[in-house]
């Protein structure tokens, strides 16, 4: 796990690479190694020069051991607290070992692989392409347990180490993670970062770490200086802003590590950490989100939903409309090096494509109104109006010129693929391919399944989605394929609410604390309640389930009373000031009522989350849903499902009482409450 | 042998603007102590200090040379003798009023008979915060318990409540101009004890915060004085996840419609009616109940509500029997909530002005109102009164007194 190699000039060379697993991890064999090393170091310490921490493999070391820590409980606090000691006890060794150690970091460092290399003296990071430093512990509901919470803010101090690495998650490239003060150098050849390693070590032979030197002070001072103390109160308060009311036990825990630690000794700090940490471990939120962000994540992009079939890749992209999802889609795919032509009625109108972006991008993409120009395309993505007839207009347009068995894809967010299909000859090659808005950002492609669509069809789309970066999940089709439809019950029960009596104002409250990114009536504005209207009544001409009655009557008020669109008209449930949302309208105060008022905060939360999970529910047992899996991703990068649960199908699972919480909502609020 | 708690004198230091260029900036918090320990022997030289059990003093900020027990340190060096002990005490804003009925409820049990009571803060010396806290300063505790400072909390308030600009620059003038008058009227001339340096020449002999020329554009000119820490800091975002119904605190108070920073301290000597009998005093009032509310910690501000009703009830009295009403106006929303909980005829509240005006030394105001109400009382010829103080954390302590002239 990790070899020891000390040259002629006593530098040791220690080389990280896990036997069994393709990236180090702080799994037991690191333990162990790590022990047997020091020990060793310190047996020949009279032999050694320096130390340089070193990783065989494309990335330094990826971090926690994740399967392991996923499976903590609270009969597991003892075990752990020790084995955290044993983790902290051997960097703190290495730390002062009383020779210079030096972190060589020639590919990712995150988590617990930052936190060996903060146990070093000095910091080299090689800037390969893959080369991110960072603490993502966060967005698993952890923090950083080897030292890296202490060690962070006694290097940065509080405000730094907070804002800038632990509250965050974020993976910083080389450059600009010694621009935030934790890389002391970084070099551009694997060489380098050998040969610099070594000469740092022969430039300070009395190397220690700051907080062990005579005279250490914390930079930015700790709580007992008057002028953070001044500051300390903004700390809880700026986060719980910034989370939005929803109550992370993650960040929370690593604020108050970090505070609590910075008034104490640094094995005291060690300790305050390892009790956090473990709590946190042994708790329910940390399972949710490592297992949506890690293995489900892993078996969505690792294809568990992508046929087994073997199909080419892609070389050239039609995309058909240049608005803004088709220039997203376009713009998306030419980064990836993809070959694009988009297409719309005029030249003028499909230059929009390329009114913006990275030239370097840009110049893979060509915009024509002539069908000419998408001869030999093998992927078409449709991107027009939501109006099935154009749809089909725009494919038979294209069909002569394309590929033989072009994939055929649409990017609509509603229409179900099995009746687009018949508008094209060719109803196999047919898919859905739903990106979300803007697709620059938005990580998630719904591949939708339609009846007739084949094994091959899915497969090319799900290579092509991976190969433009998204986390494609696969669903079977029907309105509102999963997400839309999943989302549109939220955004009904919220209206819903609304027009019960509930303040406004609660209700987008209710959402945030829960979790949600954005409130549900500053989404709707977004989506349009024109939007919403007709694709309520295509639901009804459908017969699926519309949830909360009175949502509709109050959608229609809006609009045909009060002619209140949305943000894209200028007023909805928000009123609007140059593009830029305000308060929400004053008329929606006259629809509150004491009965609305009086509804329990819980519920509100409640009944939003169950809205969606029930629908998922649904979702899974008439098929739309293939895996698990899908659903929770899908509903968390797709539709803003709280992340703390994990996904909306793990919602349930992890919900102490689903059965009996959803009977209790169906008594106090409706049968759309039932579990089937 | 149980026995009434009886008020047989009070006194305070004038209040010196707590600044630098504030008169009591160069007087140190034990010396104003002393200074009304010595005001009370002289006034009184019937009364026997071998005879006075302990000096409580509220202190809010106890660091530095506020810190460390003042109280028994002031009675040393004020010459009591070393029988009589000292304690401190922080109940945060209602210290003072604490230090009262902390005292009042020792004579009541019998087990002692005569205590001074009051306090002191020197806030121009020790600035307020300094000493820290559990609450704001500890991040797991903040983030449980939805810390907000005090200056969000008035604005909360005054947002639920529906108190506009124009309604709390309003109470801020009544302060001010009740206050001017009663300075005047030489309403506080019983109780002032003039501070005086070792040589006997003055150093603040009356109150230094009022601005009598006080105006309501003057006032309207201010600028709220929360907005900012409200929305930069998020404390704004933890008061509406909480009072979800609202969708923006409107920020209304500032220096002007807020409790002015002052230094200055206060005593009150309760004791029981035997060791007055024996020493020879007359007594001027009694305490007849006394309480400590808690209530919401994000709202803060709104435990005197509460607070009087406890108060109320454990002297057996209801709101009619009360002639005149003392709260302390932190800020001017706490003022209009309390009249409008309770119904009270704003005429009987504060009739002499409040910490708008006057100022407000944290750990002695709520001996200071005591002694304030008191004088009014027999000014008035009147017979009861409720002094009421809001708390940090979400406390209240209210304490129902009654004028006497001789023992019950």
């Amino acid at each position: 796990m990790i070899t020891y190699d000390r040259g002629a000039d006593g530098i040791v060379v220690l080389t990280m690479d896990d036997p069994d697993q393709s990236a180090n991890t702080m799994n037991q064999r690191y333990v162990d190694a790590m022990s047997a090393t020091l020990d060793r170091l310190e047996a020949e310490r009279d032999d050694v020069a320096g130390v340089i921490v070193a990783s065989a493999k494309s990335t330094f070391f990826a971090g926690g051991d994740l399967p392991t820590m996923s499976r903590a409980t609270p009969e597991d606090a003892a075990a752990l607290f020790g084995l955290l000691g044993t983790i902290k006890r051997d960097l703190r060794r290495l730390e002062t070992y009383g020779r210079p150690v030096v972190a060589a970091i020639n590919g990712a460092a995150l988590g617990g692989g930052l936190e060996i290399a903060l146990a070093c003296h000095h910091r080299i990071a090689l800037d390969a392409p893959g080369t991110r430093l960072g603490f993502p512990e966060v967005t698993l509901g952890l923090l950083p347990g080897a030292g890296g919470v202490t060690r962070t803010v006694r290097m940065l101090g509080l405000a730094p180490a907070l804002t800038t690495w632990l509250l965050t998650g974020k993976r910083l490239k080389p450059q600009a993670a010694k621009d935030a003060g934790l890389v002391d150098q970084v070099v551009a050849t694997p060489d380098e970062l050998i040969t610099r390693a070594r000469q740092w070590i022969a430039e300070n032979h009395d190397a220690a770490q700051p907080w062990d030197r005579p005279g250490y002070r914390m930079p930015g001072g700790t709580p007992a200086t008057p002028k953070l103390a001044v500051q300390l109160p903004a700390f809880p308060a700026t986060l719980r802003k910034q989370l939005k009311g929803n109550r992370m036990p993650a960040p929370e825990a690593i604020l108050a590590t970090a505070v609590e630690g910075a008034q104490v000794d640094l094995e005291t700090a060690f300790t305050i950490e390892t009790r956090r940490l473990i709590t946190l471990l042994t708790g329910r939120i940390a399972k949710n989100m490592i297992g949506a962000f890690f293995f489900d994540m892993r078996a969505v992009n690792g294809g568990a939903a992508r046929p087994g079939v073997e199909v080419p890749a892609a070389t050239k992209v039609a995309v058909l409309g240049a608005g803004m999802m088709g220039a997203g889609i376009a713009y998306a795919c030419a980064r990836a090096g993809l070959e694009v032509v988009v297409k719309d009625v005029s030249p003028e109108a499909a230059a929009r494509a390329v009114a913006e972006g990275d030239p370097a991008v840009l110049a893979r993409i060509t915009t024509t109104a002539d069908v000419e120009d998408l001869r030999g395309a093998d992927v078409v993505i449709e991107a027009v109006f939501e109006d099935p007839a154009l749809k089909a207009k725009v494919f038979a347009e294209v069909a002569p010129v394309l590929a033989p068995g072009a994939l055929l894809a649409s990017n609509t967010s509603t229409l179900p693929i099995t009746g687009l299909a018949e508008g094209v000859d060719r109803p196999a090659d047919f898919i859905g391919m739903h990106f979300f808005s803007p697709v620059g950002k938005m990580p998630l492609l719904e591949i939708v399944v339609g009846r007739q669509t084949s094994d091959a069809a899915i497969a090319r789309a799900f290579d092509l989605g991976r190969r433009i970066a998204k986390t494609p999940i696969v669903v079977n089709d029907g309105r509102g394929f999963f997400t839309s439809r999943v989302i549109g019950q939220f955004i009904n029960e919220a209206i819903g609410m609304v027009a019960e009596g509930v303040p406004a104002a609660s209700v987008e409250q209710a959402a945030l604390q829960a979790g949600y990114p954005t409130g549900p009536l500053a989404l709707a504005d977004e989506v349009t309640l024109t939007l919403m209207r007709k694709i309520g009544l295509a639901y009804a001409s459908a017969g699926v389930a519309v949830g909360h009655e009175k949502a509709h009557a109050l959608v229609e008020e809006m609009l045909d009373r009060h002619e209140r669109a949305g943000r894209s008209s200028g007023k909805g449930f928000y009123t609007y000031e140059n593009g830029r949302r305000g308060r929400l309208w004053e008329g929606l105060a006259a629809l509150a009522t004491d009965e609305g008022r009086a509804v329990p905060f819980e519920d509100l939360q409640e009944r939003l989350l169950f809205s969606e999970a029930l629908d998922a529910l649904r979702c899974r047992s008439e098929g739309v849903l293939r895996t698990d899996a899908d659903g929770n991703i899908g509903s968390i990068l797709g539709i803003g499902f709280p992340a703390w649960t994990g996904g909306v199908l793990r919602y349930v699972d992890q919900h102490p009482d689903f059965k009996g919480r959803a009977a209790e909502l169906a008594a106090r609020y409706g049968d759309r409450f039932h579990l089937a | 042998m149980p026995s009434e708690a009886y008020i047989y004198d009070a006194v305070r230091t004038p209040r010196g603007r707590g600044k630098e260029n504030g008169a009591l900036h160069g007087t140190k918090p034990i010396s104003l102590v002393t200074g009304l320990i010595d005001a009370l022997r002289q006034r009184a030289p019937e009364l026997d200090p071998q005879r006075i059990d302990d000096l409580v003093l509220g202190i809010v900020t106890p660091v530095g040379e506020q810190g460390g027990d003042l109280a028994r340190a002031a009675g040393l060096l004020a010459g009591l003798p070393d029988t009589t002990g000292g304690v401190q005490l922080n109940r945060f804003c209602a210290s003072g009023l604490e230090a009262v009925n902390q005292a009042a409820s020792r004579i009541r049990s019998g087990w002692e008979h005569l205590i001074l009571a009051g306090g002191v803060e020197s806030m121009s010396r020790n600035p307020m915060g300094s000493d820290g806290g559990a609450w704001f300063l500890d991040p797991e505790t903040a983030l449980a318990t939805d810390f907000v400072p005090q200056g969000i909390s008035a604005d909360l308030i005054a947002t639920l409540e529906g108190f506009g600009r124009d309604d709390v620059d309003g109470w801020a003038l009544i302060s001010q101009e009740r206050a001017a008058k009663a300075r005047a009227g030489g309403a506080f001339a019983r109780s002032v004890v003039p501070v005086r340096d070792a040589n006997g020449l003055d150093v603040l002999t009356t109150d230094e915060h009022p601005r009598p020329e006080t105006t309501r554009a003057g006032l309207a000119k201010l600028r709220p004085s929360f907005a900012g820490i409200g929305e930069q800091a998020g404390f704004d975002a933890v008061a509406l996840q909480k009072y979800h119904w609202l969708e923006a605190i409107e920020h209304v108070h500032h220096a002007g419609n807020s409790s002015g920073i002052v230094d200055g301290a206060a005593l009150v000597a309760i004791g029981s009616a035997s060791v007055g009998r024996d020493l020879g005093l007359t007594p001027r009032g009694r305490i007849v109940g006394a309480a400590v509310s808690g209530a919401d910690p994000t709202l803060m501000l709104t435990g005197p509500t509460p607070a009087t009703l406890k108060a109320l009830d454990a002297a057996g009295l209801r709101k009619s029997d009360i002639d005149l009403w003392e709260i302390n106006e932190a800020f001017a929303a706490v003022v209009l909530k309390y009249i409008r909980d309770l119904d009270l005829d704003p005429e009987t509240v504060n009739v002499n002005g409040g910490a708008i005006a006057l100022g407000h030394p944290l750990g002695a105001t709520g001996a200071m109102l005591v002694g304030t109400v008191l004088d009014e009382l027999e000014r008035r010829d009147l017979h009861r009164a409720v002094v009421t103080l809001c708390i940090g954390g979400g406390m209240g302590v209210a304490t129902v007194i009654e004028r006497v002239q001789e023992f019950q």
